[in-house]
């Protein structure tokens, strides 16, 4: 635990340095365009001119003013450090002045995402299972259902999101929440249905031959060999699932024409040219995909620690 | 299925009532891409009640194969057998025969006991008598006080013994062993074989044991059963005439040496074929 936590360090130690430097270069356009305006003397002169002269060039000729891309108000590439302060401002501040569920804040948006991606984790998972549960037991099913499941993944979600939601629509469901949940589910239960035949399959040809020694049947083969072998399956799956869950509620929440959710705030960000928005957004969206998988890790720990593992 | 007039057809037909396994002619003959493989040819073999049977030979001689087939785990192609009077698939079906694999193949994910109890669960016992038969073999294996431990935490010899208190947990008279030591020590393994025996002579259960170990299968059977590969058949059955009382010592005395001379002799005059 204590040595991985230097490693760690040093990779984001690294990103926030490369971070910094490369806002340089990103903001130098935005930042002469606004001391231009500003009055200030900056070559060449004109925005249009400036667009056909390298970003390495403007920085070299206009040294003084490099400085200023790191304080733009709607800067192409903000730095950490804004990152920060507008995920502080959207979150605990809002905490602060009692706003937490306004509209503006960006735990009513993960919240609004969070449910989503938790019912569409849940059908997924199941889905997945029940899936994989047929796939070991019935031969026919491998046969009909594994290429399906392949096919089903080929398909860009982005454009089956629109579909999707178009479809439960016309079915009369009015809760924006289930095509979200729907789209989430599709892209979650793939990995999971995956990983879990190949764990109802961990299980080696001997303990299944010591099990038909014992003339047992099938459901106590899949209740007492195949379920707990497939657990340390399960979890990695899970992970992957839940990630892949969240990801699939941010999409669906896209072309929704949501207001709500985090996929919304990125649209929304997007749409108005606020680069801020959209960054505190993509990041709250990581930090929750961070903190759902080390619950899942967590859980995972607590688990193969009843089931006899070593650690 | 056979009804229960057919069981008795074949236990009248028997022609002793002592003898648990009877195997006539059988072959077992797998369809591999390279061609037709006889794991089997021709067997035939019958041990008696109380027998402790080692089949010996090199790899591909059929006698692993020859052990599944009694634990209905390989069908044969031609031939009979019959186990405990019935097929080996009546016989496992009423749960006649624990097996031991050659890897101790315990769920890590159960303790000690409950690998052991893992059988009994299967078969439905209560819970008490569970807890009763158990703490009653794990006794027999030399495991006691070990049962809440972890598979992980076992050295490779105690697994194995454990592997061996779960095939005994439930009532089967015949014990079928593939090699169970083949992985350990020899140390470990000397070990293991004098508690074998002792384990053998107090529940007087009938043992298949499947080896490659010349000194092996002498110290331990009542019987030998010297096979060959390609295609795998027997080419020697030998009664052993060492006392049931064997010290690790006895290894040392000429009706030993006589006895693995002639398992020697068997295996080489089956080598001669190719």
């Amino acid at each position: 635990m204590k040595l991985s936590f230097f490693p760690v360090l040093g990779v984001l130690g690294a990103i926030v340095v490369l971070w910094y430097l490369a806002v340089a270069p990103m903001n130098i356009r935005v930042a002469l365009d606004v001391a231009e305006r500003a009055g200030a003397e900056v070559v060449p002169k004109g925005s249009v001119v400036r667009r056909d002269v390298s970003v390495w060039r403007l920085m070299a000729q206009n040294s003084g003013h490099v400085a200023q891309g790191y304080a733009l108000d709607r800067p192409r590439l903000p730095t950490p450090q804004q990152v920060g302060q507008e995920l502080w401002k959207t979150t605990g501040k809002m905490v602060q002045r009692g706003r937490t569920w306004s509209k503006r804040s960006l735990i009513y948006h993960g919240w609004i995402t969070l449910q989503s991606t938790f019912w569409g984790f849940l059908l997924g998972t199941s889905v997945g299972i029940l899936g994989a549960v047929l796939i070991t037991h019935l031969r026919v099913m491998e046969l009909s259902l594994m290429p399906w499941a392949i096919i089903s993944q080929t398909i860009p979600i982005v454009a089956l999101a629109p579909m999707i939601i178009v479809l439960s629509s016309q079915v009369g469901i009015e809760e924006r929440g289930v095509p979200k949940a729907i789209i989430s589910a599709y892209l979650c239960y793939f990995p999971v249905l995956v990983g879990m035949v190949k764990g109802l399959r961990s299980p080696a040809p001997a303990q299944l031959d010591l099990l038909k020694t014992y003339n047992a049947s099938q459901f106590q083969v899949f209740r007492l060999l195949r379920l707990p072998a497939s657990v340390p399956y399960l979890f990695t799956t899970l992970k992957v699932g839940v990630a892949a869950a969240l990801v699939g509620t941010i999409v669906g929440e896209l072309p929704t024409g949501a207001i709500s959710g985090l996929g919304a705030r990125i649209l929304i960000g997007d749409q108005f040219g606020t680069p801020l928005a959209i960054w505190s957004a993509l990041f709250a969206a990581a930090i929750l995909a961070g903190a759902l998988v080390t619950l899942l890790d967590v859980a995972q720990r607590l688990v193969q620690r009843r089931m006899g593992g070593r650690t | 299925m056979l009804t229960t007039d057919e069981i008795d057809d074949v236990t009248e037909r028997d022609p002793s009532p002592d003898v648990v396994i009877a195997a006539d002619g059988l072959s077992l003959t797998f369809q591999t891409n390279d061609g037709e493989v006889h794991a089997l040819k021709d067997v035939s073999l019958s041990i008696e009640r109380g027998d402790f049977v080692s089949f010996i030979g090199p790899s591909g001689c059929g006698k692993t194969t020859f052990l599944r087939v009694l634990a209905d785990l390989e069908k044969p192609t031609g031939g009979a057998i019959t186990v405990n009077g019935v097929s080996p698939e009546e016989a496992r079906k009423s749960r006649a025969y624990g097996y031991v694999f050659q890897a101790a193949g315990l769920y890590p994910w159960r303790t000690i006991a409950g690998n052991v109890r893992l059988p009994l669960e299967i078969m439905g016992y209560s819970k008490s008598e569970m807890a009763e038969r158990v703490s009653k073999v794990m006794e027999l294996v030399d495991l006691s006080g070990f049962e809440q431990k972890f598979p992980w935490q076992l050295s490779g010899g105690m697994q194995q013994r454990a592997s061996i208190a779960r095939a005994l947990a439930f009532d089967a008279d015949i014990l079928l062993m593939d090699e169970p030591f083949g992985a350990l020590d020899e140390i470990v393994r000397d070990h293991l074989n004098e508690q074998l025996l002792a384990l053998w002579a107090r529940t007087g259960k009938t043992i298949g044991f499947v080896t490659h170990s010349i000194p092996e299968a002498v110290y331990l059977s009542t019987k030998i059963v010297v096979m060959s590969p390609r295609p795998g058949r027997i080419t020697d059955v030998i009664d052993s005439s060492l006392p049931k009382e064997r010290p690790l010592g006895i290894r040392d005395t000429p009706e030993f040496l006589e006895i693995a001379h002639r398992v020697r002799d068997g295996l080489r005059a089956g080598h001669a074929y190719d």
